[in-house]
């Protein structure tokens, strides 16, 4: 019989099966028998400053590898703290498993000292969640979670433990099985449904792809760019699917959308085969719907079935995993190739000149100035230093969207984005999370300065674990998109968009012991930069650039992907 | 459009407010709601009917399918179903019209569950319609009170329950429902 352990070392147990190396963390009341547990444990705990950047960091970590990241905090306002990072990652079916303290069982429901109600209030914010208040179910319900979160369209679980169960003397059974029977995953695909597709991709005169996160969740890479060799199709990623093929792949064209290039989209709008691939038909890639792709028959591939005809009906569904699907695709497409690659090969050479044509009409092209750093010049300068290599860690806002339009990702998984809740504060935590993943890696936090505010206390993290995480500060003095908004749509009545009192960054990351250089011409950028990357720990460069830029090409909300807005207005003469 | 869900669920703690909550945060409206154990006491059957736009109907079954807890969530709108639903209804009665309450009360099947000097409880089932008529045609008696069951419903077509097949631990590859 093997010797009784505390329950807390039970859940800790579990997750060194799961192959755990790192939780990101924050101890409390109810959780000090967990904490006395890892005080021992070889797992490493990364003490954050605040509950919602252990979600952001576990996120990052998972995005950074595709492993399960794990967060943990106490009961109370440690839970509630937890939520944004929860709906953060759920939104973007990003693997998490949260573990919460709970007050004691025979507490529960009488508002004890930091009780709220962890298991109600992340219902709606989570994939799937427990309550465990008996030690017999929690080794069984902790690989549960485990499972629910990497397996189907991942997500965020949260798994809550009362206080006694973490305390209570059992010996751990190896958990041999998880039963779920109402968890049905379909990750094949239809044989006949996959055929058709490729009989139909072969058949399109502008087939064009369109590939999002459902690509990385999928580890999809190596299929996608098998097929759009094959059909040597133009090829766009979502926000959320950027790395998914590389940037430097010829046919990719770049990220269509909101603020994608022109000829992303009118890619999308002149297409007559449409291929989604691990997509959602997000709005802020549609516009507006019924303008949406309208010439195009839609081929949908997602692991959700609840995706499939959400919001755009599918001409030809498939659920599955795009890794399988598309490797079966491949082989239908190449057993087609000889007969049917003929058809419609004048039409498709056409096509791409038309592509190339918008590429060359509106090119991304990014903009310098003598007196000042453009924002698009500071990420064409990152991008050069990158080589489509380093990791890239955003926040939420103009640099993001910057950095998405000029940043090159030759792989995936190096690009860190809350594409959809858009949780400003998130670019330094995420960064930590990548950088505790990949400890050799060049790893950039790019945050707004309304962002980087929210996450300063990180500085903290940074500095105490020694990672060597580059924060660059996209300083405008203003809640750029915010502003850019105002400015567009509001007559340009900026209200509480100016930051004020933005502290000096030198002596903020000083005060921390890290390194901190605010700049202000351009000659300085690119020696900074280089100056950053050198520095064997963390640095902090506050980048002061023009500020009143605007993030073009826009296509305004609810408006119709082939009319962007390609530039700011220009003044009229008067006569 | 009201649309009728049947759902057959694990009967664990947290089960009911997955469903009410899903259907309240896609912005659907429940009409009504039943819910109880099955002749196995692990599992619940819930009916529901919502109120949603006609397009919206699969993606409403779609959603409740992935609740991890839903077995199986059905349509039964369209298909063969018996819908029926309940009324419990107290009906003030003077002496001179007691027999015609019961002569009503025997058209439309209802049950006299309880009877006093001052009135009757009576008990209907139907479907909603009838059972809306037969409240009109009491209400015409005098003052009544009313509590309805909320639907329930059985299918007539035997669906096949496709339910997830145990996974070994550190098996890699992920459930395949057939």
């Amino acid at each position: 019989m093997s010797t009784l352990i505390s329950g807390a070392r039970v859940l800790l147990e579990c997750l060194s099966r799961e192959g755990v190396e790192v939780i990101f963390g924050y101890p409390g009341g109810v959780t000090l028998p967990l904490y006395d547990a890892i005080y021992d444990n070889p797992i490493k705990h990364v003490l954050v400053r605040h509950e919602e950047n252990a979600a952001f960091s576990a996120a990052g970590y998972a995005r950074a590898t595709g492993r399960t990241g794990v967060c943990c905090a106490t009961s109370g306002p440690g839970a509630t703290n937890l939520t944004t990072g929860l709906v953060d990652a759920m939104m973007d079916s990003i693997p998490i498993v949260a573990l919460t303290g709970q007050v004691l069982s025979k507490l529960i429901g009488t508002d004890a000292f930091q009780e709220a109600d962890t298991f109600g209030i992340t219902r709606p914010c989570t994939k799937h969640n427990f309550l465990v208040k008996d030690i017999k179910d929690l080794a069984q319900t902790v690989h549960e979670a485990f499972y629910i979160a990497s397996t189907g369209r991942p997500g965020p679980v949260l798994v809550d433990i009362t206080k006694d169960v973490l305390m209570a003397m059992s010996h751990y059974t190896p958990v041999t099985e998880i039963h779920l029977p109402g968890y049905k995953v379909v990750t094949d695909g239809h044989a006949g449904q996959i055929r058709r597709a490729a009989q139909m991709m072969w058949e399109a005169s502008r087939p064009y792809v369109y590939a999002g996160g459902g690509i990385l969740a999928a580890g999809a890479t190596p299929e996608l760019t098998e097929l759009v060799d094959t059909l040597d199709a133009p090829a766009v990623c979502t926000l959320m699917g950027l790395g998914g093929l590389s940037s430097s792949h010829p046919n990719f064209v770049s990220m269509p959308g909101m603020h994608g290039s022109y000829a992303a989209n009118m890619g999308m709008y002149e297409c007559d085969l449409l291929i989604a691939l691990g997509v959602r038909f997000d709005d802020r890639v549609t516009g507006r719907l019924a303008a949406f792709a309208p010439h195009a028959k839609v081929i949908h591939l997602d692991i959700d079935p609840a995706e499939i005809g959400k919001i755009r009906t599918a001409d030809l569904p498939i659920v599955g995993d795009a890794k399988k699907v598309l490797s079966k695709l491949n082989k239908n497409l190449k057993e087609m190739e000889a007969e049917m690659a003929p058809l419609h090969s004048e039409d498709r050479k056409a096509w791409w000149k038309q592509i190339r044509a918008w590429k060359e009409e509106h090119p991304l092209a990014p903009s310098f100035s003598t007196d000042e750093i453009k924002p698009q010049h500071l990420m064409y300068e990152i991008d050069k230093l990158s080589g489509g290599e380093a990791i890239v860690s955003v926040d939420v806002g103009q640099h993001q969207m910057w950095a998405a339009q000029f940043i090159r990702f030759n792989q995936p998984r190096t690009w860190i984005c809350s594409g959809g809740l858009g949780s400003m504060g998130f670019g330094l935590p995420a960064a930590i999370g990548a950088q505790m993943a990949h400890p050799d890696k060049l790893v950039f936090a790019i945050c707004g300065d309304g962002g980087f505010q929210m996450a300063i206390p990180e500085l903290a993290t940074l500095a105490n674990q020694g990672l060597p995480v580059k924060v660059v500060v996209m300083n405008n003095g203003y809640l750029g998109m915010v502003r850019q908004w105002q400015d567009l749509f509001y007559n340009n009545r900026l209200s509480s968009v100016e930051i004020c009192s933005f502290p000096n960054i030198e002596m903020l990351a000083g005060a921390y012991g890290i390194k901190g250089r605010i700049i202000r011409s351009p000659l300085e950028l690119v020696p900074a930069l280089k100056e950053m990357i050198a520095e064997p720990g963390p640095y902090v460069l506050d980048v002061r650039v023009t500020q009143f830029e605007n993030v073009y090409p826009m296509v305004p909300a609810g408006g119709a992907i082939n009319e962007m807005v390609l530039a700011p207005p220009q003044p009229v003469a008067v006569p | 459009m009201l649309m009728t869900i049947s759902i057959l669920m694990e009967n664990k703690p947290g089960a009911l407010m997955r469903v009410t909550g899903l259907i309240s945060q896609r912005g659907y409206n429940i009409e009504s709601l039943t819910v109880a154990r099955t002749l196995d006491p692990m599992l619940s059957r819930m009916t529901i009917t919502v109120d949603v736009d006609s397009r919206q109907r699969s993606q409403v079954i779609k959603q409740m399918n992935k609740l991890v807890n839903v077995l199986q969530a059905s349509d039964l709108t369209e298909s063969p179903a018996v819908l029926r639903e309940m009324v419990l209804l107290r009906v003030r009665a003077t002496m001179e019209n007691r027999t015609a309450i019961l002569k009503e009360a025997e058209i439309f099947a209802g049950r006299v569950v309880d009877s006093s000097v001052d009135g009757f409880a009576i008990e209907a089932t139907g479907d909603p319609e009838k059972l809306e008529e037969f409240i009109a045609v009491m209400e015409a008696y005098g003052e009544i009170e009313v509590t309805r069951s909320g639907m329930v419903a059985v299918s007539l077509e035997s669906k096949k329950l496709r339910l997830a097949p145990p996974v070994s631990k550190h098996h890699d590859e992920s459930v395949e429902a057939k």
